[in-house]
């Protein structure tokens, strides 16, 4: 049998735990009973052949999908939210769920500078008491401003984008366009971090990159990060903990080595061994002798 | 000749200044939610109502100075004319937003015609008349005879035109406010993510929406004097055109856009025909339409494949 929620970190206690999940649409069965857990301080990975659903996790995750089953709870300063009954402006407000989409979706309309303030919308919005604080300019919204500011500049810094800021969003190359989104997603100060495919795109040097910085997001800014990714470099380099879906079902939950050598994911991945040879007119086309 | 040019220069200005004011409601409707609000042409006469029956309750109450009574009125009508506006969407459009796409359209033109007939019973069929508020003006330039004008309240309106959209213009480009706007316009799931409240940010763009169309109510009523149920669908059609003339989506082309018809209109029924000055407005939407369909300061729209 395949190793099930064996994983246990010491020290971590748990962010996210997902309980139960399933997501019907109509007949599709997208999302089969699957529990998992995200530690805090923790890397977590969510992978899968096209199509097992894992997607459709976030989705749950961040307000887009009720759930047809289950239970989603994120864990913050004491209080547990349950993010299934929530609406979604509010996931990432309260909650603390920030998250990127595979696709690219910036404000391009908007310089990098902005898009990275527009994320610190509350904080600021709360401040100005509707902008009315912040067209005369009081001192409660300019303090407000100041720190938006110091965040926006810190995760230009700490993505190199720095001498970009003041350029439209769209005219990035594609790398800094991902790198941005993340940063944004930052900027909204969350507990936890999904992205969907950070790396889909990347060159071999951008992809390092990616990882340092979300090594670093995780170390020394304490944020979980829950991360769909293709890429088992990236996978195995840099996350702690592993779930596969397959067919929306948990089919293995562990480290990353332990994942690696389950058979069920073998099997997922590479398809069933059917001890079937092959036909010998084939075999002989390819060189193979029967 | 230069005299009479330049009196329509400032009539046209005057006229462009309320369909500009208008014009904006449209164009910040359709950024935000894609739609065209076509109930806004009524929202604008529901504010000139409101700044109607404000001047009598003024006037019966005793003498003012006639700048402070247009600054209560000013402030009374955006007040009730944005609760008009909030309502409309959020009764008309909300629960239809992730209906198809002809839904809310359909929607605003049964909402047009709620709100005419509601004013239209409640307030009556007749047109209503204001005693002027102001009178007198700067005698700029005098030369056989003709005299080129410009009235105190042209003063004000203009004054009051431009003063709200720098004013504006500041909200939407440096608060969170208009930020928020701004991001919903470009990406709303992506906006609602970051933590913005995308329902209550499309409502307050109904309310600054219809508190403008308010403002252009108020200055109507003052300028024409006479106004009456049925003034909101030409004034919105030509704001409209004005929108799309300037490029719907753009604020600063609404502007533009407003001027440019009420320059237009000004200027063809000083020189061609006054009765076919609507005419000449609509001539230009079609040309605009068929040889520039994104406006004059519109970005063209690409499709990605």
């Amino acid at each position: 049998m395949s190793q099930l929620d064996n994983y246990a970190p010491v020290g971590k206690p748990a962010l996210l735990t997902v309980e139960h999940l399933t997501m019907r649409f109509g007949g599709l069965v997208a999302i089969d009973d699957l529990s998992f857990t995200a530690h805090e301080r923790d890397i977590t990975a969510l992978i899968g052949p096209n199509g097992a659903g894992k997607t459709t996790v976030f989705n749950c995750l961040t307000g887009f999908y009720k759930p047809t089953v289950g239970r989603i709870t994120m864990k913050r300063e004491g209080q547990d939210y349950l993010l299934e009954q929530m609406e979604g402006f509010r996931i990432t407000r309260l909650a603390g769920v920030a998250r990127t989409f595979q696709n690219i979706r910036l404000f391009s309309g908007m310089t990098v500078f902005e898009n990275l303030i527009v994320a610190q919308h509350n904080h600021l919005m709360n401040a100005s008491m509707f902008s009315i604080a912040g067209l005369l300019g009081l001192p409660r919204y300019r303090s407000a401003e100041k720190e938006a500011i110091e965040l926006a500049k810190f995760w230009l810094h700490k993505t190199g984008l720095y001498e970009r800021a003041d350029n439209p969003a769209s005219s990035l190359p594609y790398g800094a366009q991902r790198r941005l989104e993340i940063a944004r997603a930052m900027c909204t100060k969350p507990r936890l971090l999904c992205l969907d495919e950070p790396a889909a795109g990347l060159n071999p040097k951008e992809s390092g990159e990616l990882n340092d910085l979300l090594l670093s997001i995780r170390t020394d800014q304490g944020i979980g990060v829950l991360l769909i990714e293709h890429d088992m470099s990236v996978v195995m380099k840099i996350s702690d903990h592993v779930v596969v879906l397959d067919y929306g079902r948990k089919i293995s939950d562990g480290a990353p080595y332990d994942v690696r050598n389950d058979e069920n994911v073998i099997k997922a991945y590479l398809g069933e061994d059917e001890d079937e040879d092959l036909p010998p007119e084939i075999a002989a086309d390819v060189g193979m002798q029967p | 000749m230069m005299d009479y040019f330049l009196q329509q220069l400032i009539n046209g200005l005057t006229l462009g200044a309320v369909y500009g004011l208008i014009a904006i409601g449209y164009t910040m409707v359709y950024g935000i939610i894609g739609m065209i609000n076509f109930a806004h042409g009524e929202i604008f006469m529901i504010g000139s109502f409101i700044s109607l029956i404000s001047f009598l309750i003024l006037s019966s109450i005793g003498a003012f100075s006639a700048v402070f009574a247009i600054l209560i009125v000013l402030l009374v009508t955006m007040i009730f004319t944005a609760v008009f506006g909030w309502s409309v969407e959020r009764i008309a459009y909300r629960p239809l937003r992730d209906s198809f796409k002809l839904a809310p359209l359909i929607s605003a033109i049964g909402m047009s015609i709620f709100l005419q007939s509601f004013v239209q019973v409640f307030q009556g069929a007749r047109p209503k008349p204001l005693q002027p508020i102001m009178h007198g003006g700067i005698k700029l330039l005098e030369h056989d005879g003709f005299a080129v004008q410009i009235s105190y309240l042209q003063i004000i309106i203009i004054l009051l035109t431009v003063g709200l959209m720098i004013g504006f213009t500041a909200v939407i480009q440096q608060t969170p406010l208009g930020r928020s706007q701004r991001a919903c316009e470009q990406d709303r799931t992506m906006a609602a993510l970051l933590g913005v409240n995308v329902d209550r940010t499309i409502s307050l763009t109904f309310v600054m929406g219809a508190a403008l169309a308010a403002v252009a109510g108020l200055m109507f009523t003052l300028y024409y004097g006479v106004i009456d149920f049925f003034i909101g669908f030409l004034a919105g059609v030509k704001a409209f055109t004005a929108a799309v003339l300037g490029g719907i989506g753009s604020l600063p082309g609404a502007m533009l856009g407003g001027v440019l018809i009420g320059l237009i209109e000004a200027f063809w029924s000083a020189y061609f025909s006054i009765a076919y000055k609507d005419v000449a407005v609509f001539m230009v939407l079609v040309l605009v339409l068929i040889f520039r369909p994104t406006g004059l300061l519109g970005r063209p729209e690409v499709e990605k494949v």
